[in-house]
């Protein structure tokens, strides 16, 4: 005898707790079974590479900001990098270490918010009040540079906004240390978790070759296996020269995905740490045109954000604003392979595979 | 006619009645107070886990906060779906409290001693109590997955689902758990497990097995914890309390906390000794109550430690765990318990 059964659609998001923001995701659904998963994204979409066009090369870089908002300062190097190649100026070495050091602290902050939205998804409530309480911390100091909590605008073609303020790199030295500390202590509560290992290991499983061919960048793509890092492969800023590790993993499931932000922090806190001991004193800015133009041609410029690589591909026609604006998001092109991964898992696994990817909606959508 | 209510209230079964009346009115508003009190203790337990507050701008410590939240509650608009089946819809709230305030009538509280009057605090005894305790917990389930299912929503229908399959499922392990107390005491009324353990040793270590599948069934039968599935917040935004709101919503809210402070009264009773004092006669001169009262203040701890420590477990998980480990492990007491009692250890 058998029994007639109907799959269920069911509507998750744009408004749920889960999609961190407004990605919507139809499910077809049988019993907790997830047969079919689609996303739907654009509920965000500001026309950012639009608004390029009508804009200049120095007014735009605010714009970056509020791509992906959680680690803005790597947006803004991802955009600043070609223009600064084609201008052809000389960025101090002082500027490029303090530049360095920002993009540590802001992909903390941005991995800081993950671990504590990523406990939320798993049901453990604790981890994001001890998170947001370190992220505090460092939008503390970058406010301290920036005068902004989120959206720095720190960057400048040619340089950076202003100098460390005194005692700047007493209080980051001094964060750095605190930060390892509770890195034990995020370890001891979720990490290691037993329901929270059983929960993530084996879900969500990306195949190293399906991570290559699915544009699967950073921390998620090194959680399938391939070693590549921007940072090291491609050095920009001060990372030539700086000793850190590139932790990969092996499975490429959750768990995997996890692990690596969070050895990403440890390491960040190093790059941090050296980079401090290694800033030379001198000017933070070169002198560039009040009116910038960029030659005619096509340019791309690559930085590692803490989603994965953010990019900006310029097309100048040769005048004062981009004639063509692209941003490579991380969080869109990681966004992909969901369909993909979804199929088979449970309505719980749907919630720690979005989670896992780290999406950031500014930046899905731009 | 005055004349005749005249001796039926100085008549025995009138002052019966009368006495019954009044434990009812203490154990129930006592109750209801805990619930209360049980929300703001959970929000400060809470913020001292994560480092933060917790309530204080209601009242001195925040001790009014859980009054504000009651009005709050009873001011907001009730909001009723179109679509739902509105008779149930009305009926799932009290079907979820009602339960679980019923059981607090069958827990031996002690004795209060008011100069040379004694009040017995259990409103009746029942020689049957523990099967009174199974079967109104199991009637629990019927306010969630009514609810669920009336709310005419699909998020709240999953979670209706995800109630029934869990509370069901621990169900068993529940009451295989005790068996091993009822073998050794050899009685059914909650009154004779506590007298019993009185008069010779509490059961925690003899049926220790038996004490951690109880506790465990326990969070899962509360939906508490790391087993708090059938809400889900963040999977099933809210679960089957999603279309939800005003009164109605705290009633399961209070249905939830009612049946956790029953919960603890009733595994102190079983595992604990009910009001028994530890450590011999040095600390009995702390009355009863006192002492049951520290015992679920000590449980209802640790159900709040535990949701704020330990991640969810998902449904798959739950299952497998239910009924290839718990049941077993439940099942394999009662086998030890038998042949202990048989072998005279007990």
């Amino acid at each position: 005898m058998s029994v007639k059964t109907e799959t269920m659609y069911l509507n998750m998001g744009p408004q749920h707790p889960s999609t961190h923001g407004v990605l919507r995701i139809g499910l077809e659904i049988d019993g907790e079974v997830v047969i079919k998963g689609t996303p739907d994204i654009g509920y965000l979409h500001r026309g950012m590479e639009k608004i390029a066009e009508s804009s200049t090369y120095i007014k735009y870089v605010v714009m970056l900001d509020r791509t992906d908002y959680p680690c803005a300062l790597t947006n803004e190097m991802a955009y600043i990098l070609p223009v600064e190649k084609l201008l052809g100026c000389e960025v101090p070495a002082r500027a490029q270490f303090i530049r360095t050091i920002t993009m540590e602290l802001n992909r903390i902050a941005s991995h800081l918010l993950f671990f504590g939205t990523f406990g939320v998804d798993m049901g453990a409530i604790t981890p994001i009040n001890y998170a947001f309480r370190e992220r505090e911390l460092i939008l503390d100091l970058l406010d301290d540079l920036s005068g902004q909590r989120l959206l720095y605008h720190y960057f400048r073609i040619g340089g950076v906004y202003r100098d460390l303020p005194q005692g700047w790199t007493e209080r980051a030295m001094k964060f750095v240390k605190w930060m390892r500390d509770r890195l034990v202590e995020y370890d001891r509560l979720l990490s290691t978790n037993a329901i929270f290992i059983d929960r993530l290991r084996g879900v969500g499983i990306v195949s190293r070759e399906d991570a290559l061919a699915w544009g699967f960048t950073g921390p998620n793509m090194r959680a399938s296996g391939v070693k590549f890092d921007l940072r090291k492969d491609e050095p920009y800023c001060a990372y030539q020269g700086l000793d850190f590790e590139v932790p990969t993993g092996k499975h490429g499931d959750c768990l995997d995905r996890y692990t690596m932000r969070m050895e990403e922090m440890y390491e960040s806190t190093r790059i941090i740490e050296q980079a401090i001991a290694k800033l030379p004193e001198g000017e933070i800015r070169t002198k560039v045109p009040m009116r910038v133009k960029l030659p005619k041609g096509e340019w791309y410029g690559r930085v590692a954000g803490a989603r994965g690589e953010h990019g900006c591909y310029i097309v100048s026609d040769g005048g004062a604003s981009p004639y063509r604006l692209k941003i490579r998001a991380p969080s869109f092109s990681n966004l992909q392979i969901l369909e993909k991964m979804l199929v088979g898992c449970k309505i719980a696994d749907v919630v720690a595979i979005i989670g896992s990817v780290d999406i950031s909606l500014g930046d899905v959508d731009r | 006619m005055i004349e005749q209510l005249k001796t039926f209230i100085t008549g025995e079964l009138g002052i019966a009645i009368g006495i019954g009346l009044l434990k009812s009115l203490i154990v129930v508003v006592g109750a209801l107070l805990l619930v209360a009190y049980a929300t703001l203790a959970e929000r400060k337990i809470w913020s001292w886990f994560q480092s933060r507050i917790g309530p204080n701008r209601v009242g001195p410590w925040g001790l009014l906060q859980p009054i504000a939240d009651g009005i709050k509650f009873l001011m907001k608009e009730d909001i009723i779906p179109r679509n739902a089946d509105k008779p149930l819809y009305i009926l799932a709230p009290f079907l979820a409290m009602l339960p679980a305030l019923l059981i607090f009538a069958v827990i031996p509280f002690g004795e209060l001693r008011l100069g040379g009057y004694v009040l017995d605090l259990q409103i009746v005894e029942v020689n049957i109590g523990v099967l009174y305790i199974f079967a109104l917990s199991s009637l629990g389930v019927y306010g969630i997955v009514l609810g669920g299912w009336a709310s005419n929503n699909k998020y709240s229908l999953l979670g209706g689902l995800r109630a029934a399959s869990q509370m069901i499922s621990y169900e068993l392990v529940l009451g295989l758990s005790i068996i091993g107390v009822v073998m050794t005491t050899g009685t059914l009324s909650l009154r004779g497990i506590v007298d019993w353990q009185q008069q010779r040793y509490i059961l925690l270590l003899p049926q220790f097995l038996g004490f951690v599948c109880f506790l465990i069934a326990m969070v899962a039968e509360l939906n508490r914890g790391p087993f708090d599935l059938p809400e889900a917040e963040t999977e099933l935004t809210g679960g089957y309390h999603t279309e939800y709101s005003s009164m109605k919503f705290a009633m399961f809210f209070m249905g939830e906390y009612a049946a956790m402070i029953g919960g603890s009264a009733i595994i102190s009773c079983l595992f604990l000794g009910g009001g028994k004092a530890p450590f011999g006669w040095q600390l009995s001169f702390v009355p009863g109550p006192a002492w049951l009262f520290l015992k679920m203040m000590a449980f209802i701890f640790f159900f709040m430690w535990i949701k704020a420590t330990f991640p969810r477990v998902r449904y798959d998980q739950l299952m497998s765990f239910g009924w290839k480990f718990l049941l077993p492990l439940a099942l394999f007491n009662v086998l030890l318990t038998g042949v202990l009692i048989s072998a005279g250890v007990l």
